[in-house]
């Protein structure tokens, strides 16, 4: 089964950081902070090399916008296993800008450039929780999508996909050209080795820019304001279970 | 990456399955072995699970795992990407750069980043980076605040002591700047990456490799995929081996590899063992009406007794934002096991020379690091067949002046100078396969970094009297400011800062006030800014040679300094879950990579090895 598979990888904040808002509230700090690739993402990635190394699928392409620093991120889904990469470059405000709404339709965009079969995306980023890319991408090519998935397996040319639920597990089969999301229980992902990384360094990444895929990039939304959540404040022990109940009646919650 | 051991590890796992009856009996062996050296007839919990300790070769869960590793051929590897470690990787590519000649230059680093594992003061001499790259400011170096002003105390209970900061005392700080070193070495980094070297952050060298004649042929990367108890897990592989014509060891102040290179070449034959202090560090965002940029604040004194060496750094930074960056250095040669320099650092914050400055700010980054204090009597042989030693590793930190990062530098620049014309020859000229360079220790002994520390090299051996910090005062007043550190005497140090200890029985606890949430802080709550994680599912790094030791030992006699001394958490006694008696946990996903427990853990049970890639402290422009 000859496929052609994107997967899609993002880049931010290595996850239990110590997250600083910006003094005008515009955003977080992001100057030297360690960053790395959205875990979720790294289980798309995993899961696009096993599909390669079963033999399911021919080629798999990384992909992901953002400005230079992106191409580490890169690097490393290379380093895993993929063939090439392509860095969609953008930068500044307009890479603060950048949401699923436009990330998608880069991906749209991508697919159908490189004739893909297969989209697969982290289930949603660590920065935003979003959980939007994945689902625009499938809307914007009227592809059938198979999101949180927890298995993933080929049926003859259908995609069988074990979807983690709220109720539980929900197995589905959908057609291919498809989109798929990864959850946590995917896979492990593999580390990426040292000598992986080297070989990586000659893998080739295009560079393109979101005009040149014929993209609009600009924002729907605009972020207003950015604060730290509320400090915790101590709690008040009491002695009966009568105290309890006066103390609810009198904040008026009860 | 073979397919084919991944299929076999998971036969063998059924392998083991059926084993498990055989290694169900070789380990009651082990426990029995350890009893008897510990004496106890309590049976010892099994602690270490690390490879270095129990061997993978007789290991029947690694029966039929490939181990074999792939091997790459550079000029030059270098082990760090520190000041030391990217000067040299600098200098060498400025070299075949400027005689146009080809040379691979690889850099390995523990951290995930370069610059996420340094912290530093620190105040920089600008004299190293002026010969690095005199068009520096050109190139955006992140040196923006010169000091402006040098404030020195000794500090009491309530007050303070003024002391004048002479011009030609070692700690004053004309013409320096207050640097964030991690931001300092991410540019090092960037310009070593534009000059083509090839960094690899985020891998650790984990061990030394020979060639037949007992030379240094390179080093190995750590594995990966090794599960906490020792088994290796389904994404195990091997790590990668670099040979080099010569290796650079850089790991900072008491580096794990060169620990190992001591005991193989025998460095340390003719020299003091070094000694060392721990420095805690913390950034602050103050209130902006306190702020002084380019202000320099240090202090000895209280909360430390007269003989035990340390003091504290107040630093204003001028990057923008009312930043300070403070912290408490203190000497490992204390002998009270019941002293933590946490709570010392943590209790100095509320001096009323201090705490204003701190009042109505946020603490936002916290971290701690060993750092040298042996000077010139401690510094090793630097050269042995197929490598050298650069920087903290083998310590060439002015101690008096607490800088270390300009001789660090400068050593890294001299190792590129000696080895340079060797490594591009034609011809190698070598008795052994790999190089000895014994000219860079020559051209170290010709240079200005030797006469420094030569100058200085009594200083901290003076606190060594009756009197202690006012005795080495004296002692700096007299000798080093009028007469230049020309005696022709040098004193010596007192032995290893691990033997220093006296038992608990003859040492009074330290009543530390508890943190009050505003100034001063836990240990947790500060370990978690520091950003430090570990892959969970790892053996731990902090692996004891005998289990039996620290409960016997180190509990025993000396109240479990480790519980104390580690700036984050890793050492706990916990009660057995029988009720009686203790035992250790270590919880190494703490780390955050100081080296304080191999270096003063009194029973020299600790061996600190490197975990995997990546993990450790998160520091971002300590």
């Amino acid at each position: 089964f000859q496929v052609g598979l994107l997967v899609s990888v993002k880049r931010f904040f290595l996850f239990l950081f110590e997250i600083r808002v910006k003094p005008d509230k515009s955003g977080v700090v992001t100057d030297g902070v360690k960053h790395s690739m959205n875990p979720f993402c790294e289980i798309a990635v995993e899961e696009a090399v096993k599909l390669k190394e079963k033999k399911l699928i021919k080629e798999v392409v990384a992909v992901s916008c953002g400005p230079q620093q992106a191409q580490e991120t890169i690097r490393t889904a290379l380093a895993m296993g993929a063939d090439r990469g392509i860095h969609v470059q953008v930068a500044g405000k307009d890479y603060e800008n950048l949401g699923p709404l436009q990330v998608s339709k880069i991906m749209a965009a991508l697919a159908k450039k490189e004739e893909a079969q297969l989209v697969i995306l982290g289930k949603q980023a660590i920065d935003d929780d979003c959980n939007q890319t994945g689902q625009m991408t499938a809307a914007l090519l009227d592809w059938p999508q198979g999101t949180f998935a927890s298995e993933v397996s080929f049926e003859g040319d259908k995609l069988k996909v074990v979807r983690e639920i709220d109720g539980g597990l929900e197995t589905i089969t959908i057609n291919t050209p498809a989109v798929v999301t990864a959850d946590l229980r995917l896979n492990t992902p593999r580390y990426a080795t040292l000598p992986n990384i080297m070989k990586a360094k000659k893998k080739k990444i295009a560079i393109m820019k979101p005009e040149d895929l014929g993209v609009d990039i600009t924002s729907r939304v605009e972020v207003l304001r950015v604060d730290e959540p509320p400090q915790r404040e101590a709690g008040v022990k009491v002695e009966t279970v009568q105290d309890l109940v006066g103390k609810l009646k009198d904040s008026g919650l009860v | 990456m073979l397919p084919a051991s991944r299929y076999s590890s998971q036969a063998h796992r059924c392998i083991r399955a059926l084993q498990t009856r055989q290694t169900e009996h070789a380990v009651p062996q082990l426990y029995t072995a350890l009893q008897r050296r510990a004496c106890s007839s309590l049976s010892v919990p099994r602690i270490t699970t690390h490879y270095t300790i129990h061997s993978r070769d007789k290991d029947p869960r690694w029966e039929g795992i490939e181990m074999e590793r792939f091997a790459d051929e550079a000029d030059v590897v270098i082990v760090g990407g520190g000041p030391a470690g990217l000067s040299a990787a600098i200098r060498l590519k400025q070299l075949a750069n400027e005689h146009e000649k080809e040379l691979r230059v690889c850099l390995v680093e523990k951290a995930s980043q370069i610059g996420a594992h340094t912290l530093s003061g620190a105040c920089l001499e600008p004299s190293a980076l002026n010969e690095l790259f005199p068009d520096w400011k050109e190139r955006g170096a992140p040196l923006n605040t010169e000091v402006t002003e040098d404030v020195f105390s000794i500090l009491t209970e309530k007050h303070r002591i003024p002391v004048p900061m002479l011009p030609g005392l070692p700690m004053q700080n004309h013409g320096n700047y207050i640097v964030r070193l991690g931001n300092f070495v991410r540019w090092l980094g960037e310009q070593a990456e534009e000059l083509g070297v090839e960094l690899y952050p985020g891998y650790a060298a984990s061990e030394v490799l020979f060639h037949e004649d007992g030379s240094v042929k390179g080093i190995a990367t750590n594995d990966v995929g090794i599960a906490k108890d020792g088994s290796p897990k389904d994404v195990f592989e091997r790590g990668m081996e670099l040979h080099a014509k010569v290796t650079l060891f850089g790991e900072g102040c008491h580096g794990h590899l060169a620990k190992q290179l001591y005991k193989q070449f025998n460095l340390r034959e003719n020299c003091e063992p070094q000694t060392y202090a721990i420095g805690l560090k913390e950034l602050w965002m103050i209130d902006e009406k306190k702020w002084r940029p380019g202000r320099v604040e240090h202090s000895v004194g209280w909360p430390l007794n007269r003989n035990t060496y340390g003091g504290s750094f107040l630093y204003h930074l001028n990057e923008g934002e009312p930043l300070v960056a403070l912290g408490f250095v203190i000497g490992l040669d204390y002998s009270n096991p019941y002293l933590s320099p946490f709570r010392e650092f943590q209790r100095w914050k509320h001096h009323p020379f201090v705490a204003p400055t701190l009042e109505g700010g946020n603490r936002i980054a916290y971290g701690a690091r060993a750092l040298n204090e042996g000077g010139f009597q401690s510094i090793p042989k630097l050269t042995f067949p197929g490598g050298l030693l650069i920087g903290c590793s083998p310590g060439f930190m002015n101690v008096p002046k607490i800088k270390g990062t300009h001789t660090a530098m400068k050593s890294g620049m001299l190792a590129a100078e000696a080895i340079f014309p060797q490594v591009v020859a034609e011809e190698l000229d070598s008795e052994t396969a790999g190089l000895h360079i014994p000219e860079y220790a020559e051209n170290l002994k010709n240079s200005w970094v030797w006469k420094e520390l030569r100058a200085v090299r009594n200083i901290r051996p003076s606190f060594h009297n009756y009197f202690g910090l006012y005795g080495g005062m004296v002692y700096t007043g007299i000798f080093y400011w009028i007469l230049r550190g020309k005696e022709p005497w040098t004193l010596k140090h007192c032995g290893t800062d691990a033997d220093q200890l006296k038992p608990a029985k003859d040492c009074t606890p330290i009543d530390y006030p508890k943190p009050d949430g505003k100034i001063s802080f836990d240990l947790l709550s500060s370990v978690a800014l520091s950003g430090t994680n570990h892959e969970g599912d790892q053996p731990a790094h902090l692996t004891l040679r005998d289990d039996g030791v620290p409960v016997a030992r180190n509990l025993g006699i000396y109240d479990g300094p480790e519980q104390r001394f580690c700036p984050a958490g890793v050492y706990e006694y916990v009660p057995l879950e029988t009720g009686d008696g203790m035992r250790l946990q270590i919880n190494a996903q703490n780390c955050v990579h100081c080296k304080t427990c191999d270096i003063k853990d009194p029973s020299q049970n600790i061996n600190w090895v490197v975990p995997e890639g990546g993990g450790g402290p998160a520091y971002n422009g300590m």
